[in-house]
């Protein structure tokens, strides 16, 4: 405890570093499956081929994966991000195509009576409803992300995993509870302040 | 470079078997562990709803607890070695079980445990014949997920010393050496592939015909 008290202003810039590089993976991984999982949503093919290929990639060990991307891209910042995009994918496309997919029919139906040409119908009325179950995703790819960052410090990412390493290289178990402890209620604060988000938005859809 | 970590294999053979059979030893015994603990539990927790929407949520927020910090929390408390990776790699591998079994047994319907009892069957008939079978499909997806989850956690267990293939991992990239990387990571993936794909053929199987 001193030595996190001594030693904030460190657990801090490792904080800072951890929720850049996992928010840069979230926000590529989200974007990347949003038009995937659009697509998917009215190709059956598609979203098998999809959820094939990303539950491949979710299936591979992070240590592991991280490692394979050391010959190619050597280490690093970039090493890290492709890891955790990888490891999101299957979360985020399942999620966006599902959601869109169980919008009821008879409301596409409407819009498209009022004159909406299909982009409308997706913006204005698909993904809206959608969304709930889009977060729903983009909470566990949260989580997911925050915890494969923690053993991307290993290949030089940097954040909280940092402090973990060093700790356990120099034996001192204070800096390994600081790293550790920050980044278990780093993913747990996400996580409920993410579901948080999903109730307010069901209980306003069903309002 | 794939050349070069065949070589390599080749030429560190006992040392590869010894930490593939630790790898395989430290998941399975996790992983039977926890489902010794979690499977009772979450029979124990599905018959009263208070007690499981208070597991449930115990678990979804050790769900979220990163692997690599679960393990190196537990080594400040346990040292190093085999014994405190397997107990960090048990406390991963619950909340999936735990969950899978209460969502399982709560997903039996109630018409059908009513027909049962209206057959003349006993509770412990009911529990054997038709809540268990009806279950299993998704206690093992539970066991799927945490199968995967400890195999994959087990590379991590490396830091803490309790060795498996995530040994050679560590070494490679430490000395920046390709072909012994390649010699922990290429065979560690197919073993986490090969357990998804082994879980989920068991899952299919044990599904009882009639809902298949």
């Amino acid at each position: 405890m001193t030595w996190f008290l001594r030693n904030w202003d460190q657990v801090a810039i490792a904080l800072w570093e951890h929720v850049t590089i996992s928010l840069t993976a979230l926000s590529i991984s989200f974007a990347i499956s949003l038009a995937v999982g659009i697509v998917a949503a009215r190709h059956q093919r598609v979203y098998a081929a999809a959820i094939a290929l990303a539950g491949f990639l979710y299936t591979i060990p992070t240590l592991a994966f991280l490692a394979l991307l050391i010959p190619v891209v050597g280490l690093g910042r970039t090493n890290a991000i492709i890891a955790m995009v990888a490891f999101s994918l299957l979360i985020l496309i399942r999620n966006v195509a599902t959601g869109i997919r169980n919008v009821p029919f008879e409301i596409v139906d409407a819009a498209r009576g009022m004159g909406m040409n299909a982009r409308q119908v997706l913006a204005r009325v698909e993904l809206p409803l959608a969304l709930p179950v889009i977060i729903a995703g983009l909470r566990v790819a949260a989580v997911t992300v925050i915890s494969v960052t923690v053993a991307a410090a290993y290949v030089n990412a940097g954040g909280l995993g940092t402090l973990i390493f060093n700790g356990i290289a120099t034996d001192h178990p204070p800096k390994i509870w600081a790293g550790a402890l920050t980044a278990c209620a780093l993913a747990v604060g996400v996580d409920l302040s993410l579901a948080a988000l999903e109730r307010t938005l069901r209980r306003r859809r069903t309002a | 470079m794939f050349v070069d970590a065949w070589q390599y294999l080749l030429l560190h053979r006992a040392q590869f078997a010894t930490a593939f059979g630790v790898h395989v030893t430290i998941s399975a015994s996790a992983l039977l562990l926890a489902a010794a603990i979690a499977i009772p539990a979450g029979v124990f927790a599905a018959r009263k709803a208070g007690a499981a929407l208070a597991a449930i949520n115990i678990a979804n927020i050790g769900r979220t607890l990163p692997s690599l910090a679960v393990l190196a929390l537990v080594l400040p408390l346990l040292g190093t070695g085999f014994a405190p990776s397997l107990v960090a790699l048990t406390l991963l591998a619950l909340p999936p079980i735990l969950t899978h079994t209460i969502a399982g047994l709560q997903g039996v319907e109630a018409d059908v445990v009513d027909a049962a009892r209206g057959m003349g069957m006993t509770p412990s008939q009911v529990l054997r014949q038709i809540e268990t079978p009806l279950a299993i499909p998704v206690v093992f997806a539970g066991l799927r997920t945490a199968a995967v989850q400890v195999v994959s956690g087990a590379v991590l267990a490396a830091f803490i010393g309790g060795g498996g293939l995530g040994d050679f991992i560590t070494a490679g990239i430490a000395m920046m050496a390709m072909p012994q990387l390649l010699v922990g990571a290429i065979p560690v993936t197919l073993l986490s592939l090969s357990t998804d794909y082994l879980f989920g053929t068991l899952e299919r199987r044990l599904t009882p015909r009639g809902i298949r």
